[in-house]
């Protein structure tokens, strides 16, 4: 299984994912620097977490246009799996594969925590290894997570099963109060009409394993690794 | 030429700094204040000079970056 991460200037978890998918595949994936238009085939590429482009405009909106996310919508479009984490999740919705848009957080803050995610999609090569409506515990770290789409869409969305993970209680309640950043329907992750494509603003590689304080964050790699490597 | 864009949300997006800022001109006692929208000024000096030419440019500069059309909304104001 190859997979490639872009890194734009700013991007700031693009190691961790690295480590992350290196731990799960045993190999390193290509590191593919933004301006790059041109890069060897892979199986799956990540667009990371951080700033890229210090957030100029609206998060996401310059690293979207840059040559490397052309060459990624290009693949993605082809069926290629693409998985957006945190200002990913922002780059994918800015570049248009995967609708509506990510606000600054309700509470104007930048909110830093572990959440805990209710998994409502688990028929898809990124989370088949969760049990569907598990709860899991996953870092968020972002100022601008707060989904937003029209009801149409959020209809769609829910309809179809593209709500992949939503924020919770430990319970597994979703309610206004585990809702860290005033996103529509408690949504944290959400996926496009051929479930290859997944953004989400927590992230998974920070958590994924012992040593880092919990491994909810390790099934997501361990399945695209084994689902892309089939 | 110069050109001015100004981006604002749609109406129902929520606003949260619009919001923060009407909470703010409450306490420093500006009553009646209705509401608050933030939004962005951009200011672009073209080469162009033909009027209608540099407004298709700008709108299709809008929508490709300057403003995100699921949130916002833009007005393009030319120089007389």
């Amino acid at each position: 299984m190859k997979s490639a991460v872009i890194v734009f200037p700013g991007s700031n978890c693009d190691r961790d994912v690295k480590v992350a998918l290196a731990a799960s595949a045993g190999a390193d994936p290509l590191i593919v620097w933004h301006r790059e238009a041109e890069f060897p085939k892979v199986d799956l590429i990540v667009v990371p977490g951080g700033f890229s482009y210090g957030d100029y405009l609206r998060a996401g909106a310059m690293a979207a246009k840059s040559p490397a996310m052309v060459e990624t919508v290009a693949r993605a479009r082809a069926g290629v799996p693409v998985l957006g984490i945190c200002n990913g999740f922002q780059i994918l919705c800015e570049s248009g594969l995967l609708p509506g848009a990510l606000m600054r957080n309700a509470g104007l803050k930048f909110v830093c925590r572990d959440v805990w995610l209710r998994v409502d999609s688990v028929d898809t090569c990124f989370t088949n290894h969760y049990r569907a409506g598990q709860i899991i515990r996953v870092p968020i770290a972002h100022h601008d997570g707060n989904y937003v789409a029209d009801t149409a869409t959020l209809d769609t969305l829910e309809g179809n099963g593209r709500i992949a993970f939503r924020y919770c209680d430990s319970d597994g309640s979703v309610t206004d109060k585990a809702n860290p950043n005033g996103s529509a329907r408690n949504i944290a992750g959400i996926l496009n009409e051929s479930r290859t494509v997944l953004g989400m603003m927590p992230h998974p590689e920070r958590l994924a394993e012992a040593a880092l304080g919990g491994t909810d964050g390790r099934p997501l790699f361990d399945a695209l690794i084994e689902t892309l490597a089939a | 030429m110069k050109i001015r864009v100004h981006i604002t949300l749609k109406n129902g997006v929520l606003d949260p700094q619009g919001k923060a800022i009407s909470h703010a001109l409450g306490s420093l006692g500006f009553d009646g204040v209705n509401d608050v929208r933030q939004g962005k000024f951009i200011e672009l000096d073209l080469a162009e000079t033909d009027e209608a030419r540099a407004r298709d440019t700008v709108d299709s500069m809008c929508r490709k970056l300057l403003a995100n059309t699921v949130i916002e909304d833009y007005r393009i104001d030319l120089d007389a």
